[in-house]
């Protein structure tokens, strides 16, 4: 018995023999164990990430799943106004599975702002985005701006009256910068109203020009952040001390300690995700809305018209401004704020750790801010109270936006004025 | 760590259900789930509703797979423009016809419990009360003015409404009988509604069921990852 | 467990290396699973949908009207489906064709069970001849060429489906002759009658029940 063991082993190299010697081969003519050593094997990370650190990770699974979810949709889906509609219901009737993939997709949008709004947040709790990472931060922010054309061109595709009525208010928006501003909003559309001209070509945006922009921001992305290194909840450049291996003694390789650790947090954020698809897809309207399953009728708005849930903040600061174009300016500022952030901080520490309070309550009152403008944004107009309160919903809105610029603009004297903690030797 | 993710999911369901459109109707559970009840609705919605409305998105074959009534049944007692099971639930009823009669052609139906909502059907096939301004001689309580006459009449009777004054709220008194009383109408109704729910979403009737399975292959998951990442990280000191 | 005296990543002298390994591998498959099962509704997701399925029903026909030596073509399946009723003569030069035919017994499985006889039809309307009318070669829809003899086609031709495309020949019962690039017979669909002058293509089910 063992005799024919031996034997065979004899006659047969290892497998690992074989493919070391397959990986050589490629080694010698392409960078494959470099690169994987590099950015993965031997990229080192500080050893104390917290909760707060599983968002890239998460951004970049959900990036994924909207790529290949997408591709299977674009098989069945119809890029007219006349059958886009109909062919939705067909993907989600007619086709096997087609439902799921639908969800997966819808569910999907969503639940890329939810973990690149916590990515960021992550960014300002712990000065991610100071010297050296201010390229990391501004091409992050083009990721998301990136990713907001893209979910608002993608909304409009299922050619509901939710995604013709939003396309229409969101693009009447350029009608309002001054001269060719008209001219501009019929250049986008392609027409006098959004039609299937419109469609047509926020589908192409949306299935190939959009998602290559926004692959190569992420290899961008992460190239400029493997070159600086990862930040981390104590805010401590850990490259100041190096083992004699030349590694940093307080990282450890990302592969296997942050693959194993981000496994654990893709699979509760699978399930996070998977009970919305599979129990409320909808989410109650909030990640489709009733509005949506009637087909496009350019002759009556919804009655309650607001935007899906992550571009709310900027839709309520929108309303809230009495003018047209000072509105539109606004909202486009509030957005264009973070990618000042690296230099409008001038704060003597990174990590909220060893901020003083000063910042802590500007932090707090700027997420304050950002979510009570996200749920006015839901809300109509037409109320004299929110959430009980004897307030009208457009002045909450405006109070709110003003905290919300504050946060910004008296950035630079604040973190000066702010009264840091010393910044430990070691990660705690 | 663990604070993180209960802020985030609070967050998640308290925005959802605070956005919930249906919140000022009230309406009774209705079971979308028992297959009795969506055969029953059923034969409501084809003998009552598909005359005039299509649900031109849904195929007979497919419900009467999931509803789990055989083909010939299906034909018999349910299918009346076609008898062809593949085919769409369409309308013998001519759009410029319909438009004649009632101002404008009757929605199709396939996607209406989503687009209106469970409880604001069940309303408004409880709202009719007698109107003799309408053309149709009846109003609706949660759809002013409706074009659509109340189709339910034989089976519910007719209904006026008492306007509200000193004494009491408005309120609705029953001025003649139909074939069914309160009770069994009101029966009727959530499964008319039960069956249009399942009508707009016919995936809905296995998803959850799925998400069960899910949940648990990914639950098993999760302790295998936090065991693999529990032992890999006994290398890191602390 | 006690872990704190270890100095640096990969020096632990207690790392118990099999328990390692175990759960390592036990991820490895569970993940594997996991994507088996995530991929199988893309992939099913390519089948036929139901709209296709729908379109691709049962055709019902009325055959009474049917002229002896007529044919008619239908759609079944975006296909064009024939249907020739045979005349008496027809179907005896099927007997005489046998010797420059490919598979004239039908042994290879291009027709329904019921159909693998020397007529290639049902046995109740023998002369009802359905076939498929696409060429078993490289798709063209023959033509139908019932005159014979025409020694420019074939110096035996008794009336049968000529391929313009690549010269296949067939006879009147679809079966391909020897010679030609095609190598099979004619493709019979499934098909039964409800009643005496019902036909229906593209279903056989009362056959299998029964």
């Amino acid at each position: 018995m063992s005799q024919i063991k031996s034997s065979r082993i004899v006659k047969k190299p290892p497998l690992s023999e074989a493919a070391a010697g397959l990986l050589a081969w490629v080694d010698s003519r392409f960078p494959l164990t470099k690169t994987w050593r590099e950015h993965v094997s031997e990229y080192y990370a500080p050893r104390n990430f917290n909760f707060w650190y599983y968002f890239g990770s998460l951004a970049l699974l959900v990036l994924v799943n909207q790529i290949v979810t997408g591709i299977f949709l674009t098989m069945n889906y119809k890029p007219s106004a006349t059958e886009a509609f109909a062919s939705i219901e067909y993907i989600m009737r007619d086709v096997s599975w087609g439902w799921l993939i639908r969800y997966m997709h819808s569910t999907g949008a969503s639940a890329f702002f939810v973990v690149i709004y916590l990515h960021m947040f992550r960014g300002l709790l712990y000065g991610s985005y100071r010297k050296p990472r201010e390229l990391v931060w501004l091409v992050g922010m083009g990721i998301y701006l990136c990713l907001m054309a893209e979910a608002f061109m993608g909304y409009l595709l299922p050619w509901g009256n939710m995604s013709f009525w939003g396309a229409q208010v969101i693009i009447s928006l350029f009608g309002a910068v001054p001269v060719v501003g008209e001219g501009l909003a019929q250049w986008i559309r392609g027409d006098y109203v959004v039609s299937d001209v419109t469609l047509n070509r926020f589908f192409a945006l949306h299935v190939i020009g959009l998602p290559l922009a926004l692959l190569g921001l992420v290899v961008l992305h992460l190239l400029a952040l493997h070159e600086v290194g990862s930040n981390n909840p104590d805010g401590i450049d850990i490259k100041k001390k190096l083992g004699a291996d030349g590694h940093p003694i307080e990282g450890v390789p990302f592969h296997p300690y942050y693959t194993v650790k981000d496994i654990v947090g893709a699979v509760v954020f699978l399930m996070l995700v998977a009970a919305v698809i599979f129990f409320e897809p909808t989410f109650g309207g909030l990640f489709l809305e009733h509005a949506n399953f009637t087909p496009a009728d350019p002759l009556l708005t919804p009655p309650e018209i607001a935007p899906v849930w992550y571009f709310t903040p900027f839709y309520a600061i929108l309303r809230a401004v009495p003018n047209k174009l000072f509105g539109v300016i606004l909202m486009g500022l509030a957005v264009m704020s973070f990618f000042f952030l690296p230099w409008l901080d001038r704060g003597k520490v990174l990590s909220i750790r060893y901020r003083g309070w000063i910042y802590k309550s500007a932090l707090a009152v700027f997420v304050l801010s950002f979510l009570g403008l996200g749920y006015l944004g839901t809300q109509p107009v037409t109320t004299d109270s929110v959430l009980g309160l004897p307030i009208a919903p457009l002045m909450a809105a405006r109070i709110l936006a003003v905290l919300y610029f504050g946060f910004f603009l008296l950035m630079p004297i604040y973190t000066r004025l702010d009264p840091s903690k010393p910044v430990p030797e070691s990660l705690t | 760590m663990r604070a993180g993710w209960m802020l985030m999911m609070g967050c998640l369901l308290g925005s959802g259900l605070a956005t919930a459109q249906e919140a000022h109707l009230s309406a009774p559970r209705i079971d979308t789930h028992n297959k009795t009840v969506l055969q029953r609705g059923a034969r409501l919605f084809h003998n009552y509703c598909l005359s005039c409305h299509s649900a031109h998105f849904a195929r007979y074959q497919r419900m009467g797979e999931d509803l789990g009534i055989p083909t010939e049944q299906l034909k018999a007692n349910l299918m009346f423009t076609t008898n062809k099971p593949g085919d769409t639930m369409q309308v013998a009823l001519r759009p410029q016809d319909a438009a004649a009669w009632f101002g404008k052609p009757p929605p199709d139906l396939t996607l209406t419990a989503r687009y209106r909502g469970k409880a604001w059907l069940y309303n408004y096939l409880k709202g009719f009360y007698q109107d003799d301004k309408r053309p149709f001689g009846v109003n609706n309580a949660v759809f002013p003015d409706v074009a659509m006459p109340h189709v339910l009449v034989n089976l519910e009777g007719l209904k006026r409404r008492v306007p509200a004054d000193g004494k009491g709220q408005e309120r609705y008194e029953q001025i003649s009988p139909g074939l069914l009383d309160a009770a069994a109408y009101d029966r009727a109704v959530r499964d008319l509604v039960a069956y249009m729910s399942y009508l707009a979403e016919p995936a809905g009737l296995k998803r959850p069921r799925l998400g069960v399975w899910v949940l648990i292959f990914l639950g098993a998951m999760l302790i295998l990852a936090i065991l693999l990442k529990k032992e890999v990280w006994k290398d890191v000191p602390h | 467990m006690n872990d704190e005296t270890i100095s640096g990543p990969g020096s632990s002298l207690d790392v118990d290396a099999a328990r390692r390994r175990l759960l390592g591998t036990a991820m490895g498959a569970m993940a594997g699973t996991g994507a088996v099962a995530a991929a199988w509704p893309f992939l099913a997701s390519m089948r036929t949908s139901a709209k296709a399925e729908a379109l691709g029903a049962p055709v019902e026909t009325d055959i009474s009207t049917l002229q002896p030596g007529e044919l008619r073509t239908y759609e079944w399946r975006g296909k064009p489906v024939w249907v020739l009723k045979r005349t008496p003569d027809m179907l005896e030069t099927l007997k005489q064709n046998d010797s420059y035919l490919r598979d004239p017994k039908s042994s290879a499985d291009q027709q329904p069970p019921y159909a693998a006889n020397e007529e290639r039809a049902r046995s109740d309307h023998k002369d009802i001849f359905v076939a498929v009318g696409i060429c078993t070669h490289l798709g063209c829809s023959p033509m139908f060429k019932p005159q014979h003899p025409a020694p420019e086609i074939h110096p035996h031709w008794q009336g049968g489906f000529f391929c313009p495309c690549h010269g296949s020949k067939f006879d009147l019962a679809g079966r391909v002759y020897q010679g030609v690039p095609a190598p099979l017979n004619l493709v019979i669909p499934p098909y039964r009658y409800a009643g005496a002058t019902t036909l229906i293509i593209g279903d056989d089910e009362q056959e299998k029940t029964a």
